[in-house]
């Protein structure tokens, strides 16, 4: 079954900007893999419950304790772009 | 005479300590080695000539001095460019983190640091570590030292290549769907994925975190074992790393295989594995219960689905551990008018087509209305997987079946079939979703002279039993041939 | 038709004053240069994997035991996904199903009369960078380009939700004041609104009666003191009133509150949810908070703002001095203390919190700063009941106290304030003026009370002020009635 695709919209999620053309490649890619993935409903799993973590663990923290931060100069020695401190970007619109 | 390069870690370590040797003597013996096999494999995508000559100055001197930090001091290793190196580039072989250099060491490289490793450079991977032969570097393709048309496999192509041409000693790569096991098959040397959790991630360039597993390349098993010596334990600086006891990995490699129940997987010996492959594990499975291993078939059925949930798994993890590269605090930027615009073209500037591809796979997997169908019942289907390997489990010390469906393959033969690709993990696939560790030790040579990899696993933690199985395959296997390129430069 | 009824959710989101971040060891500082306080992990590098911090999920289950929660023993982190400059992952580690706490509730009493608002959860959570906008007068939309500031970045962040329970803006604000009080008391946050360590977000729709269906709400962000949450829940309220009313239509939206204008402004229109594709968080461990631990916080919590103030009126003082004084812990511990050397609870709840609070705010100076102590307290209020002291020149001694002059009774003796309350030299000299008098005692006698008046002032001007006019006046009268 092929498995259709908001392509468009999930590049846009991904933040990745395509071409119509790219879109169209990557819509038809996914489609393929998709429905070689979809096996996976195949199985039947009514009662299975997820596995998101091999570990079975709980509760792993660190103690309240401070440890040395980067310099500013560390911080943003990589930075595209930097003034008086900061990380520059251009404008932003809109709020997250 | 042996080329110092060819020398096993174990070996070394003994004629270092007894003063025949010093570590720059195995630095240059690498250094050379690396200059004449470097043109034709591209292994490395940075060698740290001056770093690697003092560690191994400083190894010398802490040798002269009495003080010996372990096995690994003055030994040179390759690190897979996926883990972060203070104040050494580190680029996962993607044109978004081209010339960044981590303000920071990750643990296990800080932990081989301190144990006096020489770090010789850092290796090539498909980008971000998807892929199966890293023609998916940004930074050009490896290639096989068996022969240099093929892949060395992947991701860890590199760090397989350089430890199989001799360029170093041992080598450090990550392991997510197999991309230790098998590169370490095609390019016929040990490779060991660990227990999930018993090396630190911290700072090893995420791919998928429930995933991925730091593991050691070696032209031994014990060398393995020492490498990972090197390396294990617990981090604070990781969550899910394990906080309890382990045992000495190198110790009982002697102890043979008498009595250990061993479980040959029969969905991993079907028709859709190379009958070479197929044959030369079933020859080592009767080996095995020559030398007194009591052999069995086990089942694993949901391992079939294995693959189809591990496409879903991991692609959903990597769509937001790759977010962060996005143009902002560091890496390369696309300019635009705004920080959105910029965000989307340097992401789609930045990152090549299979990543893309994963990080588009895994949003969709996530997004809302097909979460549950995909990515939802992934996790299920992995929780299958876990109980098929508790169940062989009950009856059985350790799994074997052949670690890839095929050895070798030529450049470009599945560049354009990502399901051929992603086929090649059909077998080390299982135990990432497990968490369980599992090896590939190879066994011999197909009838186009391509070393053939075998893959033992266990229950997670049973890493002793898995070195143990591995070090008798290895000496049933008697497999010593190199390829050529490591054995002679007059002949390339 | 029905009258018009608000329904308010409100969303706070509490900055947790840890010493270090949520999942790094970079220290939780306010108003230090930018991007001084990072690391590879709230930067967000490459490889760089969190590590919850305990003090942090401590933090989050005395906060939600304060309200009594159910404290959930499994509870597990997720990523909320969504990009955003400030955000360097660019995706959030939150919680989703399985908050840290669910089923809580809030009791408030808003103009005497009591509410409970109930919680729907309350969630651990990170902060995000700060951007500044530069160029333009800093407006996001005119500016030429961002400042990121990634200090913030990863400080514990906990969320508490309530119910659309809410009813009124008066209601909201008592809400979040005493949401204040309660994590102040707990010494989980300074929780300072101006600062941001503090922030609350208004889901306000309104219908017509109770039981009517819900209106489309909007939500008010930027509110950044108790008052503007007020202004902005009622401006809102009266906008979309004024919407309906007109024939207009609710859009769901977020709204930001214009402090200077007073007014909510249309931020953008959600053009479709969002799909932030949460998952479980593969790097961390699940959280588990057995019944020991949720046990041990529940015996450490302190005495909370609602029971101390209903302690405060079972002493003795009225409903406001309790609310004063439970809503300032050096006034409140100064009391519990004065209360325990013995004095009156009334009257020491009067004073600490009029005159001294008086001294306090004319001096610029904190309770600390001063020389006043229990002891002195205690003393001030023995002798005023003495008749020692009037209650007069008892405020005329404690600022005096305050002030660092010496004790209560050190200082009205050299003031001179003492009061004569000796018994028998008063009746000696109520007789003297009765017999200088004896015109206006026949007045009195007769029964023109106004009298006593004139009696008290001239024993007081007999004794120099010194007499204790209550004293004299009982005098009087029982002389009357002799």
């Amino acid at each position: 079954m092929p498995v259709d695709i908001d392509i468009a919209k999930v590049a846009h999620l991904a933040r990745i900007d395509l071409s119509a053309e790219e879109l169209a490649q990557y819509g038809a890619q996914l489609s393929v893999i998709l429905e070689y993935a979809e096996r996976v409903s195949s199985l039947p799993t009514e009662g299975v419950e997820p596995t998101s973590h091999p570990l079975p663990a709980t509760n792993a923290f660190r103690p309240d304790v401070v440890t040395p931060s980067l310099t500013n100069e560390e911080a943003l020695a990589m930075a595209p772009e930097a003034e008086d401190g900061y990380f520059r970007v251009p404008r932003i619109l809109g709020e997250p | 005479m042996t080329d110092l390069a060819d020398l096993s870690i174990a070996e070394a370590g003994r004629q270092l300590r007894a003063g025949d040797i010093t570590s720059i003597d195995l630095w240059e013996a690498t250094v050379t080695r690396i200059a004449y096999t470097e043109p034709h494999l591209h292994a490395f995508l940075t060698v740290d000539r001056d770093g690697a000559r003092a560690a191994a100055h400083a190894a010398d001197a802490a040798f002269k001095a009495g003080e010996d930090a372990g096995p690994l001091q003055g030994i040179p290793i390759a690190l897979k460019d996926n883990m972060c190196t203070k104040g050494l580039a580190t680029t996962a072989s993607s044109r978004m983190l081209e010339g960044w250099v981590p303000p920071y060491d990750g643990t296990a490289v800080a932990k081989l640091r301190a144990g006096g490793a020489v770090l010789v450079g850092k290796t090539n991977l498909d980008e971000f570590a998807m892929g199966s032969s890293t023609e998916n570097s940004a930074f050009g393709t490896s290639r096989n030292p068996w022969d240099t048309n093929r892949v060395p496999g992947g991701s860890s192509g590199g760090s397989a290549g350089s430890v199989a041409a001799g360029a170093a000693m041992g080598a450090f790569g990550s392991d997510t769907g197999g991309s230790i096991r098998q590169p370490a098959a095609l390019c016929g040397v040990v490779g060991m994925k660990p227990t999930y959790g018993l090396v630190s991630r911290y700072g090893l360039i995420a791919f998928a975190s429930s995933l991925d597993q730091i593991g050691p390349f070696a032209r031994s098993v014990e060398d393995a074992a020492l490498l990972l010596e090197g390396v294990a334990g617990h981090d604070i600086h990781d969550a899910t790393s394990y906080r309890g006891e382990y045992p000495t990995f190198s110790d009982g490699l002697d102890l043979g295989v008498k009595g250990l129940r061993v479980g040959i997987v029969k969905e991993l010996m079907v028709d859709a594995i190379d009958s070479e492959i197929r044959s030369a594990s079933r020859a080592m499975a009767d080996k095995l219960a020559d030398a007194g291993a009591d052999v069995v078939e086990v089942s694993l059925p949901s391992s079939e689905y294995a693959l189809s949930a591990y496409y879903l798994i991991a692609p959903a993890e990597c769509s937001a551990n790759l977010a962060r590269l996005d143009g902002v605090r560091y890496g390369n930027r696309v300019p635009a008018d705004t920080t959105d615009e910029m965000m989307a073209k340097t992401r789609a500037a930045g990152f090549g087509p299979e990543v893309i591809r994963r990080i588009l796979l895994g949003t969709y997997a996530l997004s809302a209305g097909y979460y549950d169908a995909f990515y939802g019942q992934a996790q299920r289907v992995r929780t299958l997987v876990r109980q098929d390997f508790a169940k062989a489990y009950e009856h059985t010390d350790v799994l074997i079946s052949p670690t890839t469906p095929t050895t070798a393959f030529e450049i470009g033969a599945k560049t354009d079939d990502p399901i051929a690709m992603y086929y090649s993990d059909v077998c080390t696939i299982p135990s990432n979703l497990a968490g369980d560790p599992s090896i590939s030790v190879p066994v011999g040579l197909d009838t186009q002279g391509l070393p053939i990899g075998f893959q033992i696993m266990a229950p997670a933690l049973g890493e002793s039993t898995l070195f143990r199985a591995a070090a008798e395959v290895e000496r049933l296997a008697e497999f010593t041939a190199r390829p050529l390129l490591a054995v002679s430069k007059e002949t390339v | 038709m029905a009258e018009w009824e608000a329904v308010i959710g409100i969303e706070t989101h509490v900055e947790l004053q840890t010493k270090s971040k949520m999942f790094c060891g970079c220290a939780v500082a306010f108003g230090e240069a930018p991007n001084t306080n990072t690391c590879p992990v709230c930067l967000a590098l490459p490889g760089a994997i969190p590590v919850p911090n305990e003090e942090a999920i401590e933090g989050i289950v005395k906060i939600g035991t304060a309200l009594d929660s159910t404290i959930n023993k499994d509870s597990l982190f997720y990523r909320k996904n969504y990009f955003y400059p400030d955000l360097p992952k660019n995706y959030q580690i939150s919680q989703y199903t399985f908050p840290v706490c669910e089923f809580g509730k809030l009791d408030i009493m808003v103009d005497g009369e009591p509410f409970t608002v109930g919680i729907t959860r309350v969630h651990m959570e990170e902060d995000t960078g700060k951007s500044r906008h530069v160029g333009e007068g800093g407006r996001i939309h005119d500016a030429s380009h961002s400042l990121l500031d990634f200090n913030r970045s990863g400080v514990p962040l906990v969320e508490v939700v309530t119910e659309p329970d809410i009813r009124t803006a008066e209601q909201a604000r008592a809400y979040g004041a005493e949401l204040q009080r309660i994590v102040r008391t707990l010494g989980v946050s300074d929780a300072r609104l101006e600062e941001g360590s503090m922030r609350f977000d208004a889901n306000v729709s309104v219908r017509r009666g109770p039981d009517a269906e819900f209106g489309t709400r909007t939500e008010t962000k930027n509110v950044n003191s108790l008052r503007s949450l007020q202004r902005a829940i009622t401006f809102e309220i009266d906008r979309q009133i004024r919407v309906l009313e007109e024939g207009g239509e609710i859009i769901q939206e977020t709204r930001h509150w214009n402090e200077g204008k007073g007014v909510t402004i249309s931020m953008r229109i959600k053009e479709e949810s969002e799909d932030y594709r949460y998952f479980q968080e593969p790097d961390m461990l699940p959280l588990e908070i057995d019944e020991e631990w949720q046990q041990r916080v529940k015996a450490n919590q302190p005495e909370l703002p609602a029971q101390k103030r209903a302690r405060y009126v079972g002493l003795g003082t009225d409903t406001h001095t309790a609310e004063l004084l439970a809503d300032d812990p050096a006034l409140g511990g100064l009391f519990d203390e004065a209360v325990g050397a013995g004095a009156d609870a009334k009257q020491a709840g009067i004073w600490l919190t009029q005159e001294v609070v008086a001294y306090l705010r004319r001096e610029e100076k904190t309770l600390s700063a001063t020389a006043l102590s229990a002891e002195h307290v205690a003393e001030l209020a023995t002798m005023v009941a003495a008749g020692d002291l009037s209650s007069t020149a008892s405020k005329d001694v404690l600022n005096g106290v305050l002030a660092g002059e010496g004790t209560p009774r050190e200082i009205a003796e050299s003031r001179d304030l003492i009061q004569i309350s000796d018994s028998g030299f008063l009746d000696t000299e109520v007789d003297a003026v009765i017999a200088d008098n004896a015109g206006a005692f026949e007045k009195l006698v007769a029964g023109d009370m106004k009298m006593i008046g004139f009696f008290v002032g001239q024993v007081m001007k007999r004794t120099g002020g010194k007499a204790d006019p209550r004293l004299v006046s009982e005098m009087v009268r029982t002389k009357v009635q002799g």
